[in-house]
């Protein structure tokens, strides 16, 4: 029999190509002169210029966390460039006016640009496509308009909506409030905006695609998703990145806003390039996204499926204020070769009667190390709260690691709490089950995997959960010889 | 068809099967018995390919093929199919995922083009009316939460569409009730063709009133020490499997 755990083979990254085309790079390094530069280049007013500046005077004081369970070498932020934009200054108004090299890059990432062929596909799916620091298109925009849905990159935003970027920007992270966070404050370039007004529940499915391309380039985007009274909308995030030996920044900021009665889904597919078989190159992925329930029956839901980046430090997190209010954190991360992930979730009780479910299961292969991280913390006046945590792990192999670290903060005696937690190897006996009825050793561990996952993948939209699937498949290629 | 000569598997430095010698032929059923930890499932294993098993010593001929050469997905494709004595749980993957990944692997394995899901559909219900299991069979994930026949129920089941040549059945009558145990004869039996052949393993005598096999042998401290026909598995029940012990005492 031939399952041989310590054997990592060449696992293929499908997305690590690059694409050459003529761009503009700040020239490395961080200054205020870098801010001015990036707040000029995108016409912003005054405030929000004193904004970022006061927040990179904060993150000049801050220490990077050291807390989490990952390790890597020290980061030079003065030797990363903090802004990739393409040549042409004016904002593309149709898709010919876009780099043929770049349209080729989302044709080969299978991300629709062209809104035809999608309406003619069986979905309809809205996508904003964000190149380094600049985002180039964002699909569908008319049609959503037309219920008063504004869907955009944040830098339009800035210029065309700024009355609800002042109200909401750093309403739910501020900006200076953790040392990437802050960062990203004081330099982020571009990102989705949403906001769905009052009662429309949105007609599609929104998207934005995060792509790094540029060397030596950090990506700091910020995404914004505002929830009016009983709306609804569905949003979901990709990210790929080339393959390269360097490590490469990336430090978003995302903050979403559900008014009484809202719903948000949030769902991330994260593919970003996570280094090579002996642990070189791969993103570093520094990522604080945080959403407030802000009104009563309002519910934010958070599903992400974490296959890429060396490293993952990333939290999605609810707070829950209004009365009735639900927040939901559904994971699956995979650590495979080198990869180090530390991601889980906070749900914050505040109001009455809230609710939070945490499902997460961890898989861990190769050398990867894999940690959850959670709190769950019931304020005094959150009455009837309830909580269900479920954290399962995965080990493929003997090299690799699970740990969690679930905390707990009950300040109301009316709390429900529940917590099942798990550890399991990928099972001899059920990888020789399916062997024996045909299945190869590599097939057989994904469908295992696959299955462990189910929870979580049964909260994506239909059409990322066959690719979730797919990925996971791709990703584990390699964790047994 | 199977040819099994001078087998000797180790266990953790511990011998169990001690030079096994078996021929099998096409289409005959072979039933195989013997006490507890005399070696049944260790055979059944290792003829699966489950490697913390060490054969030692002899070979194993399927079809031409060095049986022993083959890993064990391939060995599957090849035509063995074994159905376990304790099948496992697998959560989250539904009955009717494996089981169609199963079934088009083995195609690819033969150069045919997968079954469609319409196609694999039918095919199942037809087979699940047959073993009279109920349709939610194929939602519900691999064998969590079944029952101790319904899990068994499952083998014969999966037996069926993989259409194996040779079937090895672990003790599948174990803990079944009789009822349960006359619908997997029947599912044994409806499958009987001269192109397939059956390797049944079992305790008690009980399942052979069922399914009538063409040879009977007796396994003990993993050697076959007697073998006949039918008759001999009514002798066994008889006498017990001291009466074996004392013979090969005898000759010893
Ligand atoms: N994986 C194993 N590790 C250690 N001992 C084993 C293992 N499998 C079987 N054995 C031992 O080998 C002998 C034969 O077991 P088995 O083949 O299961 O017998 P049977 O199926 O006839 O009851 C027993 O003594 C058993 O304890
Ligand atoms: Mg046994």
């Amino acid at each position: 029999m031939s399952v041989d755990f310590e054997k990592l083979a060449d696992q293929e990254y499908k997305y690590g190509f690059s694409t050459n085309v003529e761009q503009e790079i700040a020239p490395v390094g961080l200054n205020e002169d870098v801010i001015k530069m990036i707040s000029a280049k995108k016409n912003e007013p005054e405030w929000l210029l004193e904004w970022r500046l006061e927040a990179y005077k904060n993150w000049l004081k801050m220490k990077e966390p050291d807390w989490a369970f990952i390790k890597y070498p020290k980061i030079d932020f003065n030797k990363i460039s903090y802004y990739a934009g393409t040549k042409n200054v004016e904002r593309p108004k149709s898709l010919d006016e876009i780099d043929p090299e770049i349209r080729e890059t989302y044709d080969k990432l299978g991300i629709p640009l062209e809104e035809q062929k999608m309406l003619a596909g069986v979905t309809n799916v809205a996508v904003d496509a964000v190149f380094d620091s600049v985002s180039l298109f964002t699909t569908f925009k008319e049609k959503l308009a037309e219920d008063g849905v504004i869907f955009c990159s944040i830098s339009e935003a800035v210029e065309d909506h700024p009355e609800l970027i002042k109200k909401y920007l750093g309403s739910v992270v501020p900006k200076n409030d953790n040392f990437y966070a802050c960062l990203n404050s004081a330099v982020f370039t571009d990102g989705s905006f949403v906001y769905i007004p009052e009662g429309v529940r949105c007609p599609m499915e929104l998207s934005t695609y995060f792509r790094i391309n540029a060397e030596n380039t950090g990506q700091f985007e910020r995404t914004l998703i505002i929830a009016e009274k009983g709306s609804y909308v569905s949003y979901l995030e990709g990210c790929t990145a080339p393959q390269r030996d360097e490590n490469q920044l990336h430090a978003a900021v995302v903050e979403l806003v559900a008014h009484e009665d809202a719903t948000i889904k949030y769902s991330t597919i994260q593919n970003w390039y996570p280094g090579d078989k002996n642990g070189k190159g791969g993103i570093y992925n520094f990522v604080t996204k945080r959403g407030r329930c802000i009104g009563d029956n309002s519910h934010i839901s958070w599903t992400q499926v974490e296959t890429g980046s060396a490293i993952t430090w990333k939290y999605p997190s609810c707070i829950l204020e209004g009365d009735n209010s639900v927040g939901e954190f559904y994971s699956v991360a995979l650590t495979n070769r080198y990869q180090q992930a530390d991601t889980g979730t906070k749900m914050i009780h505040v109001g009455k009667n809230t609710k939070s479910t945490i499902i997460s299961k961890g898989i861990s292969a190769g050398h990867g190390q894999n940690t959850y991280r959670g709190l769950v913390d019931i304020g005094k006046n959150a009455n009837n709260a309830r909580n269900y945590t479920q954290c399962d792990s995965m080990l493929i192999g003997d090299e690799c690691g699970a740990h969690t670290f679930p905390y707990i903060e009950v300040k109301n005696s009316t709390a429900h709490m529940e917590h099942e937690a798990s550890t399991s190897k990928i099972g001899e006996d059920q990888l020789f089950y399916c062997q024996q009825r045909g299945i190869s050793a590599e097939d057989a561990v994904s469908l295992i995997v696959n299955g462990f996952c189910k929870e979580v993948f049964k909260e994506l939209p239909f059409e990322f959960a066959v690719e979730a699937e797919k990925l996971l498949s791709v990703s584990l290629e390699g964790s047994v010889g | 068809m199977l040819e099994i000569r001078n087998l000797h598997v180790k266990v953790e430095d511990k011998e169990i099967l001690k030079g096994l010698n078996l021929t099998v032929n096409k289409g005959e059923i072979h039933s195989i018995m013997g006490p507890n930890g005399s070696g049944k499932s260790t055979l059944s294993q290792v003829l699966a390919g489950k490697d913390a098993y060490e054969v030692t010593d002899g070979e194993v001929i399927f079809n031409g093929k060095d049986l022993l050469e083959l890993d064990p997905e391939d060995r599957a494709c090849e035509g063995i199919f074994l159905a376990f004595q304790y099948p496992v749980e697998i959560p989250g993957v539904a009955n009717t995922y494996l089981l169609r990944e199963a079934l088009n692997a083995k195609r690819k394995y033969n150069d045919l083009k997968p079954l469609k899901h319409v196609e694999f559909g039918k095919l199942a219900r037809e087979k699940m009316k047959d073993l009279e299991i109920d349709e939610s069979f194929l939602k519900r994930s691999v064998n969590e939460g079944f029952s101790g026949g319904e899990k068994k129920r499952n083998e014969i089941f999966q037996m069926q569409i993989l259409e194996p040549s040779l079937a090895i059945l672990d003790e599948t009558d174990s803990g079944l009730d009789i009822d349960a145990l006359q619908v997997v004869a029947k599912g044994v039996n409806s499958m009987k063709s001269p192109d397939r052949s059956f390797l049944i393993i079992t305790h008690y005598q009980r399942l052979l009133n069922y399914i009538v096999p063409d040879y009977v042998h007796v396994i003990y401290d993993g050697q076959i020490v007697k073998s006949g026909g039918k008759e001999l598995a009514f002798e066994l029940e008889e006498k017990g499997y001291g009466w074996i012990e004392e013979e090969k005492a005898a000759k010893v």
